[in-house]
C-alpha cells in the first residue's frame, strides 16, 4: 500500500516538474481571457458610458463578475491542464502507454490526474483572483466579503475537483480527431450558459434557460463561489450547489476514472 | 481486492513468464476477431526468448496481456508466478516494457525521463539520479542527458526507451520489436547492447518479424500465426528438425504441374509445393539443384521468370510452417 502511495507522489511530482517548466504558459493561458474581460468590461464599458448591471439589485457589475471569472478560470483550466495533455498522449504520443506501467492499479494513475488538475484550477483560481477583483474603473469596484470561510473553501475546492474529473472524462471519451470541436460544442456553451455574467436567479424570466443551465456544472461552481463571496447577491440555495458540487464531483470522478482505465486497459 | 490468495509465490523458484492456454479475443457479439487462441508459452530465468511471427501474429497481443494492459479472455498469465490478472500492479513492478511506438515524456529532459520513472517504481531519490547517470553512460546517452526527448533521433529514443525500462531493475524485459523503423547502424548498435543485457542475465521477452534479428538474439523462439504457436526450440533446433534446408523458388510463366512432378523426383529434394506460378522446393543440400530444376523447367519447355535460392534460414523455417508467401 505504501508502495502505492510513493508512486502515486512520484506521478505528483513529475507533473509538477512539467507544471514548473511550463509556468509561463500556464499563467498566460490562465490570465490572459478574464483580464481582458475585466479590462474591457469593468474598466472600458464604464469608461465610455456603457454599462451593465447585476440585475435589479443594483450593485455594479464587477460583484457579479468576480465570482463568475474565478468560476470559468477553475473550469477551463481542468480542461486545459488534464483533457487536452492526455489527448495527446492516447492520440500521437503514447506517452500514456508508459504511465499505465506504473506499479500502481490504472485508476491511480487517473485519480492522480485529478489530484493535479484540481490543484491546477485552484492555483488559476488565486492567480486569477487579483485580477479581477483590482481591474476595473474608479467607482465600479466589486463588493466582496467572505461571511463563511468554511463554506468558501468548500465549494472552492469541490469546484476544482469538478473541473478535474470534467476533464478527465472528456480527456478518455474525446476523439482526438474532434479536438477542435472541443472548443465550439463543449467549452464556450458551458461558459457562456454557465451563470457568469448573471446569477442564476435573474434567469427567472426565462424559465426553460433556467432549468436547462442547471446541467452545467460550471452553474454550481459559479453559484457556488458567489454565495461565498457575494452573498447580497441573488444564488441558488447552498444545499443545491453543495449537493450538485460534491456528489457531481464524486459520481464524475468514479465515472471518469472507469473511463479511463477502459481506455487503456483492453 | 477480495479473492486474491494470499500467498505470493517466491519469485526465485517460479518461471519469469508462463502462459497457459492464453486467449484474447477482441469485439463484439457480430463479429470477433480471436488474437491470441490458447498460447503456452514458459520462458526462463535469464533467457533470451523470442516470438517470432508475420504482422498480426498475435505477437503484440500477447505482449499486451503479459504486461497487464491487455486483459486476457482465457487462459492464464504469470510473471514470476503472479497472475497478471489479480496482481497487476505487483507484475508491473517486476516488468521492464519497450513498447513498439516512442512513448517517452516528451516534457521532460533525457535525464528526467529515467529518474521519474525510476521514482515512480520506487526508487529513492539519490538512486535514482545515481541509476539515470549510470544508464545514460551505459547507453551512451550523457552528452544528451538535458535534450529535451523530442530532439532525439528514432535510434536515441529507441536506447533510451531501453535505459528507461531497466532503470527499476525488471526481472523480466519486454521488447517489442524494438529495431522496427530504426536505421541499420542503430539497429546493429541495439543488438550489441541486447546481446550485452542477455550476458549480464536479463530475462528477455522481444518480438520480431525479422528472423534475422530472432536469429541473432534469441536462445529460444516461439514462432506464431494466427494466434498460435507453430513451433518452439533453438534457432539451430528449429532449422535442423523442421527439415529446413535450402528454400528454392521458381516462378513459371505457363502451368507449372509438370515441373513440380518432375522437381519431386530430383535428388537432394525433400519436398514440393505449387501456389499459382510459383514452385516452392524444399532441397536438403542446395549444390546443383536449382541448375537442375532450371534445366528440368527448360526441358519441359517453359520459361522460368525468377529463381532464388534461400540458405537455411529461419525464414525458410517460417515458410515451411505457414507454407505462405513473403508477406513484408
Amino acid at each position: 500500500m505504501s508502495a502505492e502511495v510513493g508512486t502515486f507522489f512520484a506521478l505528483v511530482a513529475r507533473d509538477l516538474r512539467v507544471l514548473r517548466r511550463q509556468f509561463g504558459q500556464f499563467l498566460v493561458r490562465t490570465i490572459m481571457q478574464p483580464l481582458l474581460f475585466v479590462f474591457v468590461f469593468a474598466y472600458v464599458f464604464p469608461k465610455i458610458g456603457q454599462g451593465f448591471h447585476g440585475g435589479s439589485t443594483g450593485v455594479s457589475f464587477t460583484t457579479v463578475l468576480v465570482p463568475g471569472l474565478i468560476a470559468v478560470a477553475i473550469n477551463f483550466q481542468g480542461i486545459q491542464a488534464v483533457a487536452l495533455p492526455l489527448v495527446q498522449e492516447f492520440s500521437f504520443s503514447k506517452e500514456i502507454e508508459d504511465r499505465v506501467l506504473a506499479p500502481v492499479p490504472v485508476w491511480v494513475v487517473g485519480l492522480e490526474k485529478i489530484a493535479v488538475g484540481a490543484a491546477q484550477s485552484l492555483l488559476a483560481a488565486g492567480v486569477v483572483f487579483p485580477i479581477v477583483y483590482l481591474v476595473h474603473a474608479h467607482g465600479a469596484a466589486p463588493s466582496l466579503h467572505i461571511h463563511d470561510p468554511l463554506l468558501f473553501a468548500i465549494a472552492l475546492v469541490f469546484a476544482c475537483v469538478l473541473a478535474a474529473a470534467l476533464g478527465l472524462f472528456i480527456g478518455t471519451v474525446i476523439d482526438p480527431r474532434k479536438i477542435p470541436l472541443l472548443f465550439a460544442v463543449v467549452v464556450i456553451p458551458i461558459t457562456f450558459l454557465g451563470c457568469v455574467y448573471y446569477p442564476w436567479a435573474t434567469l427567472t424570466p426565462i424559465p426553460w434557460l433556467k432549468v436547462l443551465v442547471l446541467l452545467n456544472p460550471l452553474v454550481y461552481m459559479t453559484e457556488g463561489l458567489r454565495a461565498s463571496l457575494t452573498p447580497e447577491l441573488p444564488h441558488m440555495p447552498v444545499w443545491a450547489f453543495m449537493l450538485a458540487l460534491v456528489g457531481g464531483s464524486t459520481a464524475l470522478t468514479i465515472v471518469s476514472l472507469r473511463t479511463f482505465t477502459r481506455r487503456v486497459v483492453t | 481486492m477480495i479473492g486474491e490468495p494470499a500467498i505470493i509465490p517466491s519469485a526465485a523458484t517460479e518461471s519469469p513468464i508462463r502462459a497457459e492456454q492464453l486467449r484474447k479475443v477482441y469485439g463484439s457479439r457480430h463479429e470477433t476477431v480471436i488474437a491470441v487462441d490458447g498460447l503456452d508459452l514458459e520462458v526462463r530465468r535469464g533467457e533470451f526468448f523470442g516470438l517470432l511471427g508475420p504482422n498480426g501474429a498475435g505477437k503484440s497481443t500477447t505482449i499486451g496481456m503479459l504486461t497487464t494492459i491487455v486483459v486476457p479472455t482465457g487462459g492464464r498469465a504469470l510473471i514470476a508466478g503472479l497472475d497478471v490478472r489479480h496482481h497487476a500492479a505487483a507484475v508491473k513492478r517486476r516488468i521492464g516494457v519497450v513498447s513498439q511506438a516512442n512513448t517517452l515524456d516528451r516534457s521532460l529532459t533525457v535525464w528526467e525521463n529515467l529518474y521519474y520513472h525510476g521514482r515512480f517504481f520506487g526508487v529513492p531519490r539519490r538512486r535514482a539520479r545515481l541509476r539515470a547517470d549510470e544508464l545514460l553512460e551505459q547507453f551512451a546517452l550523457s552528452e544528451r542527458a538535458q535534450s529535451m526527448v523530442f530532439q532525439l533521433s528514432g535510434g536515441l529514443a529507441q536506447r533510451l526507451m531501453i535505459a528507461r525500462a531497466l532503470v527499476h531493475e525488471p526481472e523480466v524485459l519486454f521488447l517489442d520489436e524494438p529495431t522496427s523503423g530504426i536505421d541499420p547502424q542503430s539497429r546493429i548498435n541495439l543488438w550489441r547492447i541486447l546481446g550485452d543485457l542477455h550476458e549480464a542475465g536479463q530475462t528477455t521477452l522481444l518480438t520480431t518479424h525479422n528472423m534475422d534479428e530472432a536469429d541473432k538474439l534469441c536462445e529460444r523462439i516461439a514462432i506464431i500465426d494466427n494466434g498460435k504457436a507453430l513451433a518452439l526450440g533453438s534457432p539451430t533446433e528449429l532449422k535442423q528438425t523442421l527439415g529446413a534446408d535450402t528454400l528454392i523458388t521458381l516462378t513459371i510463366d505457363g502451368e507449372p504441374a509438370p515441373l513440380a512432378e518432375r522437381a519431386a523426383a530430383l535428388a537432394g529434394v525433400r519436398a514440393v509445393e505449387r501456389e499459382g506460378q510459383l514452385v516452392r522446393v524444399f532441397a536438403t543440400r542446395s549444390e546443383g539443384v536449382l541448375a537442375k530444376l532450371v534445366e528440368t523447367a527448360t526441358s519441359l519447355g517453359l520459361h522460368v521468370r525468377d529463381a532464388a535460392s534461400h540458405p537455411p534460414s529461419l525464414e525458410t523455417v517460417f515458410l515451411t510452417l505457414t507454407g505462405r508467401e513473403y508477406r513484408e
